[in-house]
C-alpha cells in the first residue's frame, strides 16, 4: 500500500518537476510547480511528518507560490511565445545533468547497506504513540533549536525589509 | 599433426620457388610471362594450404591439456659450432637447429600471418591485375615474405627468428620497390633496409650477450636458464637490463618505434596490399611477438620495462599527433599503424603481454581491412591518394564504404567491436598494473580520442561531403571487383568478432577466455611483481565509459570539422600555422636524421679528408689567428657588435616574450568572463562533478 | 518495500532536474522555481532521514529550509522586479553588463 502510493506520487514528482523546468509559459511553469509541491507534501505525509506537510502547503504553496505568480503577473506582461526557451548551452546542461545524477545514483546505490544497517535510535525526546508529530517538532523547536529558530525570524525581518527596499521606485 | 606442422611455412617458399624460378626461367627462354591463373593459383594455394594446416593444428593443440600445449620439431641440425666459454665458466657448444616450436603464442601469430596473408593475397589478384610486367615476381616475393615471418614465429631459438627477421627485411626492402622505375620507391625500400638494419645491429649484439650468459640459443634453453640465474628481477642496471634493452632496439628497429620509426610512411611508396600485408598485420608486429616471446627476460628488467612503456606510448602520442594533419590517405594510415603499435609496445611495457598480443590481433584485421580498402579507393581513383581531391564516394563505392567504415569504428575503440575490447584492456592494465602507471593511462586515453579523430577525419574526407574529384578521374569511378570486395568483408566480420575473443572480466561471462589460452607461453616469466593498485570492477567500468566518452568525443569533433563547418578546419589551421606546419612536417624529424647522418655523414666524411685537413688548419691559421693579432681593434668592434647584436635579439625578446605571454594568456581567459551568470553556474556544476567524481575514486 | 535509497535516489533525480532548469532557462523566474525545486528535494531528503533514524530533527531543519527559501524567494523576486524596471527583460542571458 505505503509502496503503490510511493511509486504513484514519484511519478507524479519527477513528471511535475520535468513540467515546470520545461514549459515555455511562466504561468504553467508555476502551477506545474504547485503540482509538483503539492505532491512533496504528500511524500511528507507518508513519511509521518505531517507538520511538514501542512507547513509546505501552507507557506510554500500559499505563501512562495502565490508570491511567485503575483510577480509573473507583474513581469511578463508582454507575450513569452515565439521566443527561445532554452539558452545556447543547453545541451551541455542536460549532458552534465544526466552525468550528475548517475553520479548522485551510483553514490547513494553503493553506499546502500550503510542506510541499511540497524541504527540504535538515539531520541532526543522520549517518544510514546501519544505525542503528535506537531507536538514533537514544536518541542524541538522550543528547546534545543531555540537559537536557530529566532535568528529564522530575524531572517524573515530581514527578508521583509529587503523586499521593501528592493521594489521601491526611489531608493 | 604433431609431426607435420613444420610443412606451414614450407608451403609459400614452395610458392616462391615454383612462381619465382619458374617465372625467371619462362621469361630467359620465351620472353613471355607465366600465365596468370598459374601464378595465382600457386601464390595463394600455398598460403591456403598454410591456413589450413595452422587451422588443423591449433584445433588438435585445443584437444590438449593447457600444459602440454607446446610441439617441438627438429627440421636438421643447422649449425654445429665450436664450444666457447660463457660466463658462467662453462663451455658451451654453439649449437642451432633449424628447428620449430608451436605454442600458444606461436598459433595465434601463425592463424594470424595465414589468415590475414590469405585474404591479402586473394585481394592482390585484383589489384596487381593491370600489371603486365612484375606480377609474378610480387606474388613470388610475396610468398618468400611469408616463409620468412612463419619462420619467424615459428622458430624455437633466437637464431633461427633473427634469419627469420632478416628475411622479412629483405622482401620488405623487394616489395616496398616493386615499382622499379620510381626512384621514390627505391629509395624508400633502401630508407627501410638501413633503419631496420641499425635495429638488427643491437638485435645481433643482444643475441651474443644471451649466448654468452646461458650457453644457447634455444628458447627453452635460455629461459630455464634465466629463471635459474636470475630468481627476482634485477634491481639495478645489470647484465640481463643490457640484453632486453638491445633486443628492443631491434624491436624498435622492425616494428617503428621512436627513435626509428622514420622508415614506415616511406614504405607506403609499395603497393596497397604489400603495406597491408608488411607494415601493418605482419611485418611490423614481429619486434611484438619477440618482446613477448622473451617475457622471462624482461619480467626480470623492470627498468627496461619501463623504458619500453615510455618509448610505446610517447610513440603512439607522437604518431597519431601527425596522423591527424597528414593528407596522403596511406600516410594517415601508416602513422596509425606505428601508433597502434607503441600502444602495443605501451602493453607489453606493463606487463600486459597478452593484452599486447590480443591487440596485435585485433589491429591486425583492422588495420589491413582499412589499408586494403583504400587500396580499393586508390585503384578506383586511378592511383589518386590525396584526400583533398576525394569526396562523396560513398555512393560510388558502397561496399568499400561500409567495411571501411566498421573498422574504422573498431579503431576508434567504439564498443562492441573488436578494438574496443583489446584497447581497453591495454588502457585498464596500464592504469592498474604493479609496473603501471596513471600517466600511461592519461597518454592512452588522449591517443584514443586522438585516434578515433584522424580516423573519422579520413572517413569525413575521403567518402562524404561534397566531392572534390578532378574531371577525369570522376567518369571513371566505380566499385572495385569482387575478388578485391570479398576479402574486405570477410576482414570486417573479423573486425567485429574477433573482439568477442577476448571479453574482459567484469561483464560476468567468465574470464579472459584469450588470456587464459596464451598462460602457458609466458610460464617463464616473473610473476607476482607485487601488489597491483587495489581496484575493482567498478573502476574499470568507470574507466572504460571514460575512454569511450573521449572516443566519442574525438569523432564527434571530427563531424563538427569535416562534415559540418569545414571552414573552421581551415580557419584554426591558420591561426595556428607555425604550430600546424611543424606536426604536418613531421616534426622535421626526417630532417633532422638526413641533416645528422645522411649528408651529415657524407660531408664529415669529406671534411676529415687527408687534404681538407690540411687545408682548414692553413685558413685556419692565416685567417683567424693572424686575424685576431692584426686586427685586434677590428675585433673587439666585432665582439661589440655581437654583444649588441645578443642585447636587441635576445635579452629584448626574453622581456617582450613575458609580456607577450601574459597578453596572450589574458587574451584568452578573457573569454570566461561572459557576463552570463548561466555559465558561471555551468561551471559550478563542472566543479562539483569533478569533486564527486573524485570521491567516488578515492573512495571505491 | 519501499526503503530509504527509493526517497534518496527520487531525491537525486529531482534534484538533478532543478540543476538543468538552473542552467538552461533564460527567464528568470523559471530559474528561481527551479532552484525551489532543488531546494524541495533537499527537504525531501531530510524527512526521509528523519523517518528512517526516528529523529525528529530533520524535520526540524525541513522547517528552517521552507523559511529560508522563503525568505529566499522574496528577495529574489525582488530582485527580479528590480531588474525588470531597469532593464524591462526577464532573459537572463541578456543581462550581461558584467562581461569581460
Amino acid at each position: 500500500m505505503e509502496a503503490t502510493l510511493f511509486y504513484i506520487l514519484a511519478t507524479m514528482l519527477v513528471v511535475f518537476a520535468i513540467l515546470t523546468v520545461t514549459a515555455a509559459n511562466p504561468v504553467r511553469s508555476a502551477v506545474f510547480l504547485i503540482s509538483a509541491l503539492l505532491c512533496m507534501a504528500g511524500f511528507f505525509f507518508l513519511l509521518e511528518a505531517e507538520f511538514v506537510g501542512a507547513v509546505q502547503i501552507l507557506v510554500y504553496v500559499g505563501g512562495i507560490m502565490v508570491l511567485f505568480l503575483f510577480v509573473i503577473m507583474l513581469v511578463s506582461v508582454r507575450e513569452v511565445e515565439g521566443q527561445r526557451r532554452a539558452n545556447r548551452q543547453w545541451k551541455t546542461a542536460l549532458v552534465l545533468g544526466i552525468v550528475l545524477s548517475f553520479e548522485l545514483v551510483f553514490f547513494v546505490v553503493q553506499g546502500a547497506e550503510v542506510f541499511s544497517a540497524d541504527i540504535i535510535d538515539q531520541q532526543f525526546l522520549n517518544l510514546d504513540s501519544q505525542t503528535g508529530n506537531t507536538e514533537t517538532v514544536g518541542g524541538l523547536l522550543y528547546s534545543t533549536y531555540l537559537l536557530p529558530f529566532e535568528i529564522a525570524s530575524v531572517l524573515l525581518l530581514v527578508a521583509m525589509i529587503a523586499a521593501v527596499v528592493l521594489t521601491q521606485k526611489r531608493l | 599433426m604433431r609431426n607435420y606442422f613444420w610443412l606451414i611455412p614450407l608451403f609459400p617458399l614452395l610458392g616462391f620457388i615454383l612462381n619465382g624460378g619458374f617465372g625467371l626461367w619462362q621469361v630467359a627462354r620465351t620472353g613471355n610471362r607465366p600465365a596468370k591463373p598459374f601464378v595465382y593459383c600457386v601464390a595463394c594455394g600455398s598460403i591456403l594450404l598454410s591456413l589450413l594446416l595452422s587451422l588443423s593444428c591449433f584445433i588438435a593443440l585445443l584437444q590438449l591439456d593447457p600444459h602440454d600445449r607446446v610441439w617441438e620439431f627438429e627440421l636438421f641440425r643447422w649449425i654445429h659450432g665450436p664450444a666457447l666459454q660463457t660466463v658462467t665458466g662453462d663451455l658451451a657448444n654453439f649449437h642451432v637447429s633449424w628447428g620449430f616450436q608451436l605454442d600458444p603464442l606461436s598459433v595465434v601469430m601463425i592463424l594470424v600471418v595465414t589468415g590475414v596473408g590469405f585474404l591479402i593475397h586473394v585481394y592482390s589478384i585484383g589489384y596487381m591485375a593491370d600489371e603486365e610486367e612484375g606480377f609474378y615476381r610480387f606474388f613470388a616475393y610475396m610468398n618468400l615474405f611469408m616463409f620468412m615471418m612463419l619462420t619467424l614465429v615459428l622458430a624455437n631459438n633466437y637464431l633461427l627468428m633473427f634469419v627469420g627477421w632478416e628475411g622479412v627485411g629483405l622482401c620488405s626492402y623487394l616489395l616496398i620497390g616493386y615499382y622499379i622505375d620510381k626512384k621514390s620507391a627505391g629509395d624508400a625500400a633502401k630508407k627501410a633496409f638501413v633503419v631496420n638494419r641499425i635495429g638488427d645491429f643491437a638485435f645481433i649484439i643482444g643475441m651474443l650477450m644471451i649466448f654468452t650468459y646461458f650457453g644457447s640459443l634455444d628458447f627453452t634453453e635460455v629461459f630455464e636458464g634465466v629463471e635459474e640465474m636470475f630468481p627476482t628481477p634485477e634491481t639495478l642496471w645489470g647484465p640481463l637490463c643490457w640484453i632486453a634493452l638491445l633486443l628492443f632496439i631491434g624491436a624498435a628497429g622492425k616494428s617503428a618505434q621512436i627513435p626509428l620509426f622514420v622508415w614506415l610512411p616511406d614504405a607506403m611508396e609499395g603497393p596497397t596490399p604489400v603495406s597491408a600485408l608488411i607494415h601493418a598485420a605482419t611485418m611490423v608486429t614481429a619486434g611484438v611477438y619477440m618482446v613477448a616471446r622473451s617475457s622471462a627476460i624482461y619480467s626480470r628488467a623492470p627498468d627496461v620495462l619501463f623504458i619500453v612503456a615510455v618509448v610505446g606510448i610517447c610513440t603512439a602520442l607522437l604518431a597519431a599527433s601527425i596522423a591527424m594533419f597528414q593528407n596522403d590517405i596511406k600516410r594517415v594510415l601508416a602513422y596509425s599503424t606505428v601508433s597502434q603499435l607503441g600502444y602495443m609496445f605501451a602493453a607489453l611495457g606493463v606487463g600486459a603481454a597478452a593484452a599486447g598480443i590480443f591487440h596485435l590481433m585485433t589491429h591486425a584485421f583492422f588495420k589491413a581491412l582499412l589499408f586494403l580498402g583504400s587500396g580499393s579507393v586508390i585503384a578506383a581513383l586511378h592511383h589518386e591518394q590525396d584526400m583533398r581531391k576525394m569526396g562523396g564516394l560513398k555512393k560510388y563505392l558502397p561496399r568499400t564504404w561500409w567495411t571501411m567504415g566498421i573498422a574504422t569504428l573498431a579503431i576508434a575503440g567504439v564498443p562492441g567491436l573488436a578494438g574496443f575490447f583489446s584497447k581497453d584492456e591495454i588502457l585498464w592494465r596500464s592504469f592498474s598494473n604493479p609496473e603501471g602507471h596513471l600517466v600511461f593511462w592519461l597518454v592512452g586515453v588522449l591517443v584514443a580520442g586522438m585516434t578515433a579523430f584522424y580516423m573519422m577525419r579520413m572517413m569525413f574526407l575521403t567518402f562524404h561531403g561534397e566531392e572534390r574529384l578532378s574531371p577525369e578521374v570522376a567518369s571513371h569511378v566505380h566499385e572495385s571487383p569482387s575478388v578485391m570486395t570479398v576479402p574486405l568483408v570477410i576482414l570486417a566480420v573479423g573486425s567485429v568478432f574477433v573482439g568477442y575473443l577476448g571479453l574482459p572480466a567484469w561483464l560476468g561471462l567468465g574470464p579472459n577466455v584469450f588470456e587464459q589460452f596464451l598462460e602457458p607461453a609466458f610460464e617463464t616469466s616473473y610473476h607476482g611483481a607485487g601488489e597491483s593498485v587495489h581496484a575493482a570492477h567498478s573502476t574499470e567500468i568507470l574507466l572504460t565509459l571514460v575512454s569511450v566518452a573521449v572516443a566519442g568525443l574525438g569523432i564527434y569533433l571530427a563531424y563538427q570539422f569535416f562534415l559540418k563547418h569545414k571552414e573552421k578546419a581551415a580557419r584554426l589551421r591558420e591561426r595556428f600555422s607555425g604550430l600546424h606546419s611543424i606536426i604536418y612536417n613531421k616534426y622535421y624529424v626526417d630532417e633532422a636524421y638526413d641533416f645528422l647522418f645522411v649528408s651529415g655523414g657524407t660531408g664529415w666524411g669529406r671534411f676529415f679528408g687527408a687534404k681538407n685537413w690540411g687545408r682548414f688548419l692553413s685558413a685556419f691559421d692565416n685567417n683567424v689567428v693572424d686575424g685576431a693579432v692584426n686586427n685586434s681593434a677590428s675585433m673587439t668592434k666585432f665582439v661589440a657588435w655581437v654583444s649588441g647584436l645578443v642585447d636587441i635579439h635576445f635579452v629584448d625578446r626574453m622581456v617582450n616574450l613575458v609580456a607577450e605571454t601574459f597578453e596572450f594568456f589574458s587574451t584568452v581567459l578573457r573569454k570566461i568572463q561572459t557576463g552570463l551568470v548561466q555559465r558561471y553556474a555551468l561551471f559550478f556544476v563542472i566543479g562539483i562533478i569533478l569533486v564527486i567524481s573524485f570521491y567516488l575514486y578515492m573512495g571505491v | 518495500m519501499v526503503d530509504i535509497t527509493h526517497y534518496l535516489v527520487l531525491s537525486t533525480i529531482v534534484f538533478s532536474i532543478g540543476v538543468v532548469g538552473v542552467l538552461t532557462r533564460r527567464n528568470v523566474i523559471i530559474i528561481l522555481m527551479s532552484i525551489e525545486l532543488m531546494l524541495n528535494s533537499v527537504n525531501l531528503n531530510l524527512v526521509a532521514f528523519s523517518d528512517r533514524l526516528q529523529d525528529p530533527s530533520g524535520q526540524v531543519f525541513a522547517v528552517f529550509v521552507i523559511t529560508v527559501a522563503a525568505a529566499e524567494a522574496a528577495v529574489g523576486l525582488g530582485i527580479i522586479i528590480a531588474l525588470f524596471r531597469n532593464k524591462a527583460t526577464v532573459n537572463v542571458d541578456e543581462i550581461d553588463l558584467m562581461r569581460g
